[in-house]
């Protein structure tokens, strides 16, 4: 995937030419539980394109995660159709097409940084040589040069993150799928990271999939915002959000900022029910 | 020993006065009070009427020197132990009959050997049990039965029927070891083999990596702490498992043997010192597992 990049501060530009990644119609996840079955996902139709950042947000329970999960195969749908790089997500994960960043680091404790990087190229059969370049590689655009041979536990949390987010990259997948990433982090490491993300994403040019519960977050992040509800999980309104791909923290006292948030955050209270 | 080595580096009172030294010996010397009375108390019966029937008169201290230096005590003094320690460990050649060496070595040849069957047996049973969903129900409760029959009751029938297909000597001694120690591998290899999280578990989900890249990347590092965990029992227990060996066998060499014709000709100074020597045995066998386990984990990064 080597999309000619969208005109500098462009808007729209880029989905004009892009083609789709994650294609969902009509899709519906029921999970069997002792009690009543639940709901998770309640026909979902969704499209997300070649380039796009797209946040999935809203309170918790509103199937976000399960989602996601589900794009990435960890989840089997009820019915429904969904397909990534049109073929099935079970087809996509054994083609390693996509890597998956979780809600915590989940590095193994007793691999360095550099041997976590590499334990998905370890599995894909690459070469030594390969390997270590991409480490190499991948550390650099997080900015964790000369930290190959620490252990997880020298490490802050959002360098952990960090080392997870070069973990996947390191896959090289054309789709990067990251689970409230930055969830555990406090503000200030999580502004730092989004701003890393936001040029790593205008770099690569990867489409993103990120789940998170922070309005400001996903409109700081994202080309499209999909505001979700919970029981049963539905999308309730998809927000296009065209600022400019090389924004700054600054953006976010501009006034469209402020009314793409204003308009999440009604979406989210139009969905949200106050019976609890 | 290597003590006073270590102590040398901070300060030596400080070092003293926070590190485990002085709540040992305190401990250490309580004991030793309490033995010495003990041994007046316990025999203070035979001595007495000893006494009497050969009309020796005594009083308090003569009672109690004599209660410190019986031939066959009831219960020997610890300066009694320690002298045929000294005797038995330190004055005999080591490989004289008579060399406590000699015996320990037997019997530790016999828990290596067990100690290594016995790990070997546990972790595949572990392997087997994680993997195989059949396995995990019917093995382990078999696992769990086998551990409920008192090793004193099976170790006979395990000698009996293993000399009659013609294996004697080490290896029965060493299956009986493996019978014990086999146990808490095969247990902390299943608590170990399950202990990546859902996250981790994932992760290799997306991956899309086969059993056996889970199974070498991340179930085998995961279950290592577990493992040195059960080998630290293990090694204690195969030990004991070596012991409870030698003695249907009448066994003529081992610390079992040491017990057994100890017992046979009322030499309970003889017992005794074979249970120290058994006991210093196993606090070196475990220590020894102990530092395989600090080398390894602090190879694997794990913080110590």
């Amino acid at each position: 995937m080597h999309l000619p990049r969208g005109s500098e501060g462009g808007t729209n530009s880029m989905t004009d030419h892009s083609k789709p990644v994650i294609e969902i119609e009509k899709l519906n996840l029921i999970f069997e539980t002792p009690d009543a079955p639940v709901h998770a996902l309640s026909d979902v139709d969704l499209t997300i394109n070649s380039g796009d950042f797209v946040s999935f947000i809203g309170p918790s329970g509103c199937g976000k995660t399960t989602l996601m999960r589900t794009i990435a195969d960890l989840e089997t749908p009820t019915n429904g159709r969904i397909s990534v790089n049109g073929m099935s997500p079970a087809e996509a994960r054994k083609k390693r097409a996509y890597g998956y960043v979780f809600q915590a680091p989940a590095l193994y404790p007793w691999r360095t940084v550099e041997k976590n990087i590499i334990l998905p190229l370890e599995i894909m059969g690459l070469s030594k040589a390969e390997q270590k370049a991409r480490a190499l590689k991948n550390l650099a655009l997080v900015n964790l040069e000369g930290f190959e041979k620490k252990f997880p536990w020298q490490l802050s949390g959002g360098m952990q993150q960090r080392v997870s987010i070069a973990r996947a990259l390191s896959v090289e997948p054309d789709l990067l799928l990251m689970d409230e990433p930055f969830g555990a982090l406090d503000e200030i490491t999580r502004d730092h990271l989004n701003e890393q993300l936001l040029r790593l994403w205008d770099q690569t040019k990867k489409t993103v999939v990120f789940v998170t519960h922070s309005i400001p977050e996903s409109v700081f992040l994202s080309s499209k915002i999909v505001v979700m509800s919970p029981r049963p999980g539905k999308i309730i309104d998809i927000i296009d959000c065209n600022l400019p791909r090389d924004r700054t923290l600054s953006i976010r006292e501009t006034p469209e900022f402020l009314e793409i948030a204003h308009r999440v955050r009604e979406g989210l209270r139009a969905g949200h029910s106050y019976d609890d | 020993m290597t003590d006073a080595v270590m102590m040398s580096r901070p300060s030596l009172i400080n070092r003293l006065y926070h590190g485990k030294t002085i709540p040992l010996l305190t401990v250490l010397l309580s004991l030793l009070v309490i033995w010495y009375g003990g041994a007046v108390y316990l025999n203070y019966d035979v001595l007495t009427s000893n006494y009497e029937r050969n009309e020796v008169s005594w009083d308090a201290e003569k009672l109690v020197a004599d209660a410190w230096s019986m031939e066959r005590p009831i219960l020997p003094a610890p300066h009694q132990i320690a002298t045929e320690i000294n005797k038995t460990v330190f004055q005999k050649k080591i490989t004289s009959k008579r060399s406590l060496v000699y015996h320990a070595w037997i019997t530790t040849s016999a828990t290596l050997l067990g100690f290594g069957f016995g790990t070997l047996l546990g972790i595949l049973l572990a392997v087997g049990i994680v993997h195989v969903q059949t396995l995990d129900r019917s093995l382990m409760p078999w696992v769990i039965a086998s551990q409920t029959i008192p090793i004193l009751a099976i170790a006979p029938m395990i000698i009996v029927v293993l000399g009659n297909v013609g294996l004697t000597g080490l290896i029965p001694k060493s299956i009986i070891s493996m019978y014990l120690c086999f146990f808490p591998i095969t247990i902390g290899m299943v608590k170990g083999l399950r202990s990546p999280d859902v996250l981790q578990m994932d992760l290799m989900q997306t991956y899309s990596a086969t059993t056996s890249q889970i199974f070498w990347k991340l179930r085998v590092p995961a279950s290592v702490p577990f493992l040195f965990a059960s080998l630290k029992v293990a090694v204690a227990i195969s030990l004991v498992g070596a012991i409870v060996g030698e003695l249907p066998t009448g066994a003529v060499a081992g610390i079992g043997a040491r017990l057994l014709s100890g017992s046979y000709y009322g030499q309970t100074i003889q017992i005794w010192s074979a249970l120290i020597v058994a006991s210093v045995l196993g606090m070196v066998l475990v220590y020894l597992v102990s530092m395989i386990e600090k080398f390894v984990m602090g190879r694997m990064g794990y913080r110590s």
